[in-house]
């Protein structure tokens, strides 16, 4: 056998085995996904969307458990939403490439990676204790602003990044400050970009409950909540605590929980595939 | 060579990028409402001349100059000039056509913008006035609320200079403004910075010796960082003094 004979020889094989991998992954997705949608499909009806939650399975509802996730959600986007933009545009824009500043670089990358429940010990011992704002609203936003913060800067980081320099130079040869030349070019044709990563940092925390429980979020809420400074749950817990008890009905309502969240996190992954693809097609380097 | 009214001038100009000294000893001075030609083997240090007429070096780490360039018999390297101030005087138009990502109207109101000009008489004004000095109006005065980016190579560019001449300045730089074109771009260009230099001045780095031919008055020729020969570019280009010069022009190097 030639050598290229053996190479294409090799290269079919890897493409196989290619092939093979990329389906374990979708299979098992697809199964997973069938069983909950066969589970919990029928389950879902206006009674379960905006009932409260019951002892007994059949009259139990999630009410306060979605209203808790858009609640903290927008908060979530609220507070890392601004803290995030303005850290990136400092690294990408101000920052010296100094010591320090490459040290908090790869520190923020290094973040991106701790598991959630450190956030939660962290926002536990900040918000809870410290800032003493108990097991609330408030404290759990702000929990989950500092697990999605780093992705955020990343992903504005690497928006910004993508700005070409020409674009800077134009501004700045017109008379442009550093700042205005930020505020009117560099954010603007990054904007897309920047949100993109918003929204997906915020598809992960919308699935999170461990930094959640952590603080101190309850699973059973009897009501639902109207500010930041009230008691609260999210689908996760609520999914969390209806998988651990052990009558089915309760594992069918788990069922039509996930099928609500995993479609709320479509909905983000969705808005987020459509303004790439927007941007994408409105700026054209 | 005899200047009347030299509009910007360098005295004992040296510059580096760190360690390396790119533009020696550099003494011109240039005149007022005319077209100066810097021409010269790339790399020889044009780019990094010209933008010391603006300070768009100043960002460049490691960056520095010695000796002086003057607008007026200024100098714009001391602590008290603003560089905003100085780039609303002195233009300037890039290689490659940079119009931002937004409307034509708002790429040419874009300097006065951010002078905090709101009122929208004048930007309208203004617009127009630019592109017809830019000769773009006709072509885009139905479509000005369209994207920049849809324009063509030529038209971006044109749009670009109209962007320049939106705030105002007296003096206009261009780095090789047309080598990204076609030749009817090109020639476009040409006609504008003749029509152009009625009011302003105008100094243009080029590395096609028929272009500094056809537009300019005055040719500087450089190499290696220093100002070989400047003259009146008829001079320059019948009988020029230095080998140097005469090699280059003949195309023996470039
Ligand atoms: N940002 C920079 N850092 C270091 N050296 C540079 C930089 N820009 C240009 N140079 C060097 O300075 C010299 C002159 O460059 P430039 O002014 O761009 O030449 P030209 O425009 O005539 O082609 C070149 O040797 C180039 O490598
Ligand atoms: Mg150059």
């Amino acid at each position: 056998m030639t050598n290229s004979e053996k190479n294409r020889r090799k290269d079919k094989a890897f493409q196989v085995f290619g092939i093979f991998c990329t389906f374990i992954g979708l299979v098992v997705l697809a199964i997973f996904l069938i069983d909950i949608v066969i589970e919990g499909i029928g389950r879902i009806d206006w009674d379960f969307l905006t009932s409260l939650p019951s002892r007994r399975a059949a009259r139990a509802g999630i009410l306060t458990a979605w209203a808790g996730t858009i609640w903290i959600l927008v908060l979530s986007a609220l507070i890392a939403f601004p803290l995030g933009i303005a850290a990136g545009v400092y690294l990408e824009e101000y920052a010296k490439k100094t010591k320090l500043s490459n040290f908090l670089e790869i520190n923020i990358a290094n973040l991106a990676g701790v598991p959630s429940i450190i956030y939660g010990l962290l926002g536990l011992e900040l918000f809870v204790r410290i800032m003493n704002l108990g097991g609330i609203l408030l404290a759990g936003a702000l929990t989950l602003s500092l697990l999605i913060l780093p992705i955020i800067i990343v992903t504005t980081r690497e928006a910004i990044k993508a700005v070409p320099r020409t674009i800077r130079d134009g501004s700045f040869a017109l008379g442009a400050s550093k700042w205005q030349t930020v505020w009117y070019q560099v954010l603007p044709a990054s904007f897309g970009g920047i949100l993109t990563g918003v929204i997906l940092a915020l598809s992960r925390a919308v699935g999170e409950a461990a930094p959640l429980i952590v603080i101190g979020a309850l699973a059973y809420v009897p009501f639902v909540p109207s500010s930041p400074m009230d008691e609260f749950t999210v689908l996760p817990i609520q999914i969390f605590n209806w998988t651990s008890r052990p009558q089915a009905a309760f594992l069918t309502n788990a069922a039509a929980a996930i099928i609500i969240l995993l479609l709320i996190t479509f909905l983000l992954n969705g808005i987020a595939v459509y303004l790439r693809h927007r941007q994408q097609k409105k700026i054209k380097w | 060579m005899n200047i009347k009214h030299s509009k910007l001038e360098a005295i004992n100009l040296d510059a580096y990028y760190g360690d390396f000294h790119a533009l020696k000893s550099i003494n011109i001075a240039m005149e007022e409402k005319a077209v100066t030609a810097f021409i010269g083997p790339s790399g020889c240090g044009k780019s990094t001349f010209l933008r010391t007429f603006n300070r768009m070096n100043d960002y460049i780490d490691g960056f520095r100059i010695e000796g002086q360039i003057l607008l007026d018999g200024r100098d714009i390297y001391t602590d008290d000039v603003r560089v905003d101030e100085l780039r609303k005087e002195v233009g300037m138009v890039f290689q490659k056509p940079n119009p931002f990502p937004k409307t034509i109207y708002e790429n040419v109101v874009y300097g006065l913008r951010i002078q905090g000009i709101k009122d929208k008489k004048i930007l309208q004004e203004t617009c127009e006035k630019s592109l017809q000095q830019a000769a773009l109006w006709n072509e885009v005065k139905d479509k000005l609320d369209k994207s920049a980016l849809a324009l063509s190579g030529g038209q971006q560019q044109r749009l670009c200079i109209a962007r320049a001449l939106a705030i105002q300045p007296s003096v206009i730089l261009m780095d090789e403004p047309a080598s990204a074109l076609d030749p009817i771009s090109t020639a476009k260009i040409e006609d504008l910075i003749y029509e152009l230099k009625k009011d302003y001045t105008i100094v243009i780095v080029t590395h096609n010796m028929q272009q500094a031919g056809r537009v300019s008055d005055h040719t500087a020729f450089f190499y290696m960082g220093e100002l070989v020969e400047y003259a009146k570019t008829k001079t320059m280009f019948t009988s020029p003094k230095d080998t140097r010069t005469q090699n280059y022009i003949t195309g023996r190097f470039g």
